[in-house]
């Protein structure tokens, strides 16, 4: 079958390139220009998909965004896109698409039986049942009612396409290029300012592609052209297949771009881009979707929305079908007979519920042929897997016509979502007898058919206005009625009508909620469902709205309506996501000396944004041996460690001192030049926040190390500081971790390798570069600072030199003897020492929890001062940080609990938990550090260490948590 | 008319067009005076009411709601329930939440979806790990299911989540089977139910404006509907507690921030469980109607605005796709803004107030949803007894003047970290 539904002639499809696509495996055929759905119909495809609920067989109702039935899975493999709607799914050649939601197949759905189940799979039937018994719920109810939800498929592999996003700046973004769009757009453009006009379509134009038209006495599409070069020319930015779809605070509007869509691949394009367009003045041209009409059988294939089915005729060139009626509240549906005709289709009916239908109209019906009519309605729409007849109601009740086809339209209901992205509630227009934008967005005008000025004058005159142009300049075109009576369900249909027709909510839903009492919208929406499919209600809310208006008694302006909210479309996660996905999710940030780490064979571990590598391995050494290695050579002789993560910030000015005596809970500001000194910093709170060392390299110039892990926070903490509690300090704060490369030289040979290192001129003896010293001196030749600190306990120096030396100097340090270790032997070695880092500065602990109480200074006002003095912080039976060594050779893990030995191990019983745990090859045997209750008071006692989600448990020695030369004699050396 | 919901009276009704239900909870004037009145017809609020009435037998008693039962956070949320705590002041509370969640559908008569899925937290470093065992041998203890999943037992379970190109590799996870999610607007509408057939009173659009308070007591409450007068009321307003609150003068330890929540479309059975990812706070289950429902972080700045912010759309569908990649051609069909009451310590309040009569539940951060059925009986409890449950004696208003804080996170003031 080769197109046998594609007119001759006509359409702004392109005829000479065929396409070749299939669906549900059938080879089909096409034009470049056609949609999926439009090549659909061309080759008599009608059954497209099936519902969600009581899976009916659906078709195509629309011929856009608004689609709630024609949803398929496109592409194939990775690529596989499900609940696509093939209204706006552009053909490419090779396009694959299948149908959902179905098994075995299309034409024969199993779960078709739910219809007959329907009396009972009422609105909210769920709530009422499978409550027994209990344990049913997850093992037989929900697997069934799971797999029988949910639309299309996931591919469920990694997305092979790429995302871009960008940001524009305009003085007016138009959203929507149809008639009033293309007028606002022409009119800002007049003004001179920037001007960004965004259209969903692959082509601008909106209406004026798919109905025929005219402007200024010629072909609307002439005058599209001719617009369309003039803006081209006045330097407008115009986003074709780009959605605004939402609107965010200070004018920033959301938009995706479907870049490559429209392609059998993306090639080097990426698939989507999101936009970020912040805009002074926005205007709404977004147009109007058209609204069903409820009636038995409403949505069987072959049923359409009348400017859908004139969308297929004109643009692109399709028979929906041979036979056809036409249903409508308006008189759109002189226009409707007219393009049928043209297109040489059979009309058998205007069927018009209103209560008069304007001479007009009855003219034009009458000048084609087609019987008329009045006061009638269709009751039901009948047909098996498509539309076969349709059975009238009203004044020609039971009359039955055969047709294959049946435009209907209810009126127009303007797209006002964007326009309460805000808050701001739509508000019923009683003339236009649609909901108008109510309170916009700042910034924000609405105009054309989203305004309620449903006809192309209207659209022009008032897109001109809200594009800032003069009325002399609008263009004129022919008359239009845009009258419309209110008509929104046929009472007592025969069969189910439907409101929305994704979700399955029928008017019988819709009675039910009333009668239940979920008459508010919202309710209505929550308690049936309706407007929650992926169309989001664009043809059911307020239909859905009125239907509970006239049930309830009240108006539908009392009913209200519900807010919309972002996105006004369905929008691909990977588009908002961007690039950030697998290594690109965060920044990968290595030091200096990685590639040299590297070549050394050390693996790398993560340490925050940071790769560090974990040990420095030598040939047939396992990692422990390594580590054991690597602990032994500090304590013996002399290793060194990349230190250059830690977060490293200059504080400089004439007030440096006193704003660190500010952040800082120990006092910074008696530290001489050429001295450093341990600092710990505490939380608002009183908690303690952040430890490491500040250096007084001058008067006015101070070097702060923060933790690794902690080194961005600290620095928007003293940002904030700065600038918000002390402005009036004179201080200068910058970040500088990425400036240096930092080393730690450790070890009682830690000198003898400096030495060599450093020019003969500098002394780094103890006497001149005594325990917490710092010089600035050469080192290899470029100028560094020495730290005379240490993390280790051992004689130990800290070496700063410029970035790009980093490597140069590991390099040096490993030729002058010193041997490297990784950041497990730095962590054994902090271990042994007693040294707190993340595991026990965890955010819950106090300085004195820490053993660090004696640093908060009780001289000085500082951040966190005033809350840590409160009393359960001062509480002597807090957690505190003890010792812990296992007996019998036991082992230990991080993570398990503390309880009294001889006590079960329950909840009553727990006094703490261990922190962090290593074996210590200085000690030979396992030891941790916990936090115990009453801390260092428990010193000999007996705890168990119990670790039931491992399976684990060792008995501990509560002991000192410094291990390894409480006496710190070492430091001196 | 047909109140009982069982299988029966569903097919009793299918043969005659669903025609014979009643509405599910009534409508009625408001009184003039109550013995007690709960302001806020959201969850927690509609849960007070029925334990107060079920268990501790008051039931002249009502709820005020401004707008629609249900219309507050109880409709905006992930819908996730767990009692995976770590702190002694949270973990009996909120299993005790856990329990009653097992057993709601049958006691109020409403099948609220309660599907108890897992609830999984990845962990990506040693120091995650360490953590999450502290964490887990913390539920064991206090008798609360909880299992350690090496990386290949999570990649058994969630085949489709990014084992081979993460920049901050899954090592494994920390998972309570008993945690899931629940169909969030049921419980709103299966508690008002509940209540209203034990007598309750739920009056909506009745939006409180004052407290009228006498010699430090409370004695009713000026409403848009009148003045109704109660010796007891409680406030369960969370997301306004701030506003409310300082209708007594009393100034709350609160902010007020968003948080936002997404939904996906429609999908066949793809995530069994709750999966939360610990390279950044992002956490995503699937719907029992297929959607996918995730969220990220409260926004960096407080608000009232009940809107998300486009930078914060971005970020959590940048987590979304650093865990499953495969979720990039998936759409996100909707997102709700929520207003989170934030507490400095990431806990919530359930207490007396300086105003005789006056009781406070709120606080609650981003993890209001999971704490319903309990929050609701702490409130009753401290109503009807005036002293707190057992399970809720941590949720001091003054802790934060004491210092007996319940920060989990450690997080201390930093909302983003709760």
């Amino acid at each position: 079958m080769m197109q046998a539904f594609r007119q001759e002639t006509g359409g702004l499809i392109d005829r000479a390139r065929p396409v070749a696509f299939s669906f549900d495996g059938r080879r089909l055929q096409g034009y470049q220009g056609d949609t999926l759905a439009s090549a659909l119909l061309a080759n008599g495809v009608r059954l497209v998909g099936r519902s969600f609920k009581y899976h009916r067989p659906r078709g195509i109702l629309s011929a856009g965004p608004e689609e709630p039935n024609a949803l398929v899975e496109l592409r194939e493999g990775a690529a596989r896109e499900p609940n696509t709607r093939a209204t706006v799914a552009e053909l490419f050649d090779g396009l694959s698409a299948r149908s959902q939601n179905r098994f075995p197949s299309l034409r024969h759905d199993v779960l078709s039986i739910n219809g007959a189940l329907a009396p009972i799979f009422a609105a909210g039937f769920y709530y009422k049942t499978f409550m027994w018994p209990a344990a049913f719920w997850e093992r037989v109810y929900e697997p069934l009612i799971r797999r029988a939800a949910g639309l299309g498929r996931a591919s469920g592999l990694p997305d092979p396409d790429r995302y871009g996003k960008q940001t524009a700046f305009a003085d007016v973004l138009v959203i929507g290029a149809g008639p009033a769009g293309l007028s606002a757009a022409l009119a800002a453009a007049g003004q001179g300012g920037r001007v960004v006009l965004a259209e969903q379509d692959s082509a601008l134009g909106g209406r004026l592609l798919s109905d025929r038209r005219s402007i200024d006495g010629r072909p609307a599409l002439a005058w599209l052209a001719e617009a369309e070069a003039r803006l081209r020319a006045a330097g407008v930015r115009i986003l074709t297949r780009t959605t605004i779809t939402g609107v965010f605070d200070g004018g920033t509007y959301a938009g995706v771009e479907r870049v490559a869509d429209h392609l059998a691949a993306p090639g080097t394009l990426p698939r989507q881009r999101l936009w970020r367009v912040v805009a002074r003045r926005a205007v709404l041209a977004t147009g109007a979707i058209e609204r069903p009409i409820v009636f038995g059988g409403n949505d069987l294939p072959g049923v359409m929305l009348a400017g859908a089915v004139r969308s297929y005729v004109n643009r692109f060139a399709v028979r929906p079908g041979a036979r056809a009626a036409v249903f409508a509240n308006n008189d759109d549906g002189a226009g409707t007979i007219a393009d049928l005709v043209q297109a040489g289709m059979e009309v058998v009916a205007l069927v018009d519920p209103r209560p008069q239908t304007p001479p007009a109209l009855r003219a034009v019906a009458a000048s084609h042929g087609v019987p008329v009519f009045e006061q009638s309605t269709v009751r039901q729409a009948v047909g098996g897997t498509a539309l076969s007849s349709i059975v009238l109601g009203g004044k020609a009740d039971g009359v039955r016509l055969s047709c294959d086809l049946l435009a209907m339209s209810g009126g127009w209901n303007p797209a006002v979502h964007l326009a309460s992205h805000h808050g701001g509630r739509p508000v019923w227009h009683d003339a236009l007898a649609a909901f108008v934008p109510g309170q916009m967005p700042p910034g924000m005008r609405a105009a054309g058919a989203a305004a309620g000025h449903v006809s192309t004058g209207g659209a022009l005159r008032t897109g001109s206005e809200a594009g800032g142009g003069k009325e002399s300049a609008v263009p004129s075109t022919g008359p239009e009625s845009d009258a419309v009576t209110p008509f929104w369900q046929v009472v007592n249909p025969t069969g189910k009508a439907f409101v929305d027709f994704q979700n399955d909510v029928t008017s019988a839903d819709v009675a039910l909620a009333a009668r239940e009492g979920f008459t508010n919208v919202e309710h209505l929406k929550r308690y049936t469902t309706l407007g929650m499919a992926t169309d989001q209600g664009k043809t059911s809310n307020v239909t859905g709205l009125a239907m509970m208006a006239a049930l309830t008694g009240r108006t539908i302006a009392q009913t209200g309506t519900t807010v919309f909210r972002p996105p006004y479309t369905p929008v691909a996660i990977g588009a908002m996501g961007g690039t950030h996905r697998g290594a690109r999710y965060r920044p990968t940030r290595r030091t200096p000396a990685h590639d040299w780490a590297a070549s050394q064979g050390a693996p790398f571990t993560e340490a925050g944004e940071w790769l560090r590598a974990t040990h420095f391995p030598k040939v047939g050494e396992t990692m422990q041996q390594s580590i054991d290695r690597e602990v032994r050579t500090v304590r013996q002789a002399a290793g060194f460690c990349d230190v250059s993560t830690l977060g490293k910030i200059d504080v400089q000015g004439p007030h440096a001192g006193a704003f660190l005596d500010f952040v800082y809970a120990n006092t910074i500001s008696s530290l001489a030049p050429g001295r450093a000194r341990y600092a710990l910093m505490l939380r608002e709170d009183g908690f303690a926040f952040d430890d490491g060392t500040v250096a007084r390299l001058s008067d006015t110039h101070f070097v702060a190390t923060t933790t690794t892990g902690n080194a961005s926070r600290v620095l928007q903490h003293l940002d904030f500081c700065r600038q918000m509690l002390k402005p009036d300090l004179d201080v200068c704060v910058e970040p500088v971790t990425d400036q240096w490369a930092q080393f730690a030289l450790a070890g009682p040979h830690a000198r003898s390798v400096l030495e060599q290192l450093v020019g003969a001129g500098s002394d780094v003896g103890g006497r001149s570069l005594p325990f917490m010293a710092v010089a600035q001196a050469a080192v290899c030749g470029v100028p560094a600072r020495i730290f005379r600190i240490s993390f280790s306990g051992e004689l130990a120096y800290e070496i700063a030199v410029g970035a790009s030396h980093g490597a140069a100097l590991a390099r040096a340090l490993q030729s002058a003897g010193a041997a490297p270790y990784g950041l497990e032997a730095l962590n054994v070695l902090r271990l042994e020492k007693g040294h707190p880092v993340a595991a026990e500065l965890n955010g819950q602990t106090t300085a004195a929890d820490l053993g660090l109480g004696r640093m908060l200074s009780r001289k000085k006002d500082f951040i966190g001062r005033a809350l840590s003095e409160r009393a359960a912080l001062q509480d002597a039976d807090r957690p505190a940080l003890v010792g812990l060594r296992p007996r019998a050779g036991g082992t230990l893990q991080a993570g398990a609990h503390l309880v009294p030995a001889g006590a079960p191990a329950r909840i009553e019983h727990d006094h703490g938990h261990v922190t962090s745990a290593a074996y210590s090859a200085t000690l030979g045997c396992w030891i941790g550090l916990g936090l115990l209750a009453g801390g260092q008071r428990r010193i000999g006692e007996v705890f168990r260490a119990v670790n039931p989600l491992q399976k684990m448990e060792t008995e501990v020695d509560i002991v000192p948590p410094v291990f390894h030369d409480p006496a710190g004699a070492a430091l001196h050396g | 008319m047909t109140r009982h919901f069982s299988i029966a009276a569903l097919l009793a009704q299918a043969a005659r067009g669903q025609k014979g239900w009643a509405p599910q909870w009534r409508t009625p004037a408001p009184k003039a005076e109550y013995d007690a009145l709960i302001v806020g017809g959201g969850g927690h609020g509609l849960a007070c009411a029925y334990y107060l009435a079920r268990r501790y037998g008051l039931t002249n008693i009502a709820v005020i709601e401004k707008g629609l039962v249900g219309s507050g956070n109880v409709g905006r949320n992930t819908t996730i329930i767990r009692s995976n705590y770590l702190l002694p002041g949270n973990i009996p509370f909120y299993e005790t939440s856990l329990k009653l969640w097992e057993g709601l559908e049958q006691d109020i008569n409403y099948n609220a979806m309660i599907s108890q899925r897992g609830v999984l937290n990845l962990f990506h470093s040693d120091g995650q790990r360490d953590a999450a065992v502290r964490r887990g041998n913390a539920m064991l203890l206090h008798g609360i299911d909880a299992q350690l999943l090496s990386r290949e037992e999570v990649r058994a379970r969630a085949p489709f989540l990014d084992f081979d190109t993460a920049r901050f590799p899954i090592m494994g996870g920390l998972l309570q089977q008993r945690g899931g999610t629940v169909r969030h607007d049921a419980v709103a509408w299966g508690y008002a139910r509940a209540a209203d057939k034990l007598g309750v009173d739920i009056l909506q659009h009745c939006e409180l404006t004052g407290l009228r308070i006498e010699n430090g007591a409370v004695i009713g409450a000026e409403t848009s509907r009148g003045f109704i007068r109660a010796r007891k009321i409680g406030l369960s307003v969370a997301g306004n507690s701030s506003r409310v609150a300082a209708m007594a003068g009393l100034r709350l330890p609160i902010e007020s921030h968003v948080l936002t929540a997404f939904v996906s479309e429609g999908i066949k059975p793809l995530i069994d469980c709750v999966i939360t990812f610990g390279a950044g706070h992002f956490y995503i289950s699937q719907s029992d109607k297929g959607g996918l429902v995730f969220g990220a972080s409260v926004d960096g700045y407080n608000s009232y605005a009940q809107r998300g912010n486009l930078p914060c759309m971005e970020e959590t569908c940048e987590e979304a796709m650093a865990l499953m990649p495969s979720i990039g051609r998936l759409r996100m069909l909707r997102s709700w803004g929520g207003v989170m009451d934030m507490t400095m310590d990431g806990s919530p309040i359930i207490d007396r107030t300086p105003v005789d009569g006056l009781y406070l539940n709120g606080g609650w951060c981003i993890g209001g949803f999971k704490a319903t059925p309990a929050a609701g009986l702490c409130l009753a409890h401290l109503m009807a007894k005036d002293e707190p449950h057992p399970v809720a004696t941590a949720y001091r208003l003054d802790r934060f003047a004491t210092g007996q804080l319940l920060d989990e996170t450690g997080g201390g003031t930093n909302m983003a970290l709760h």
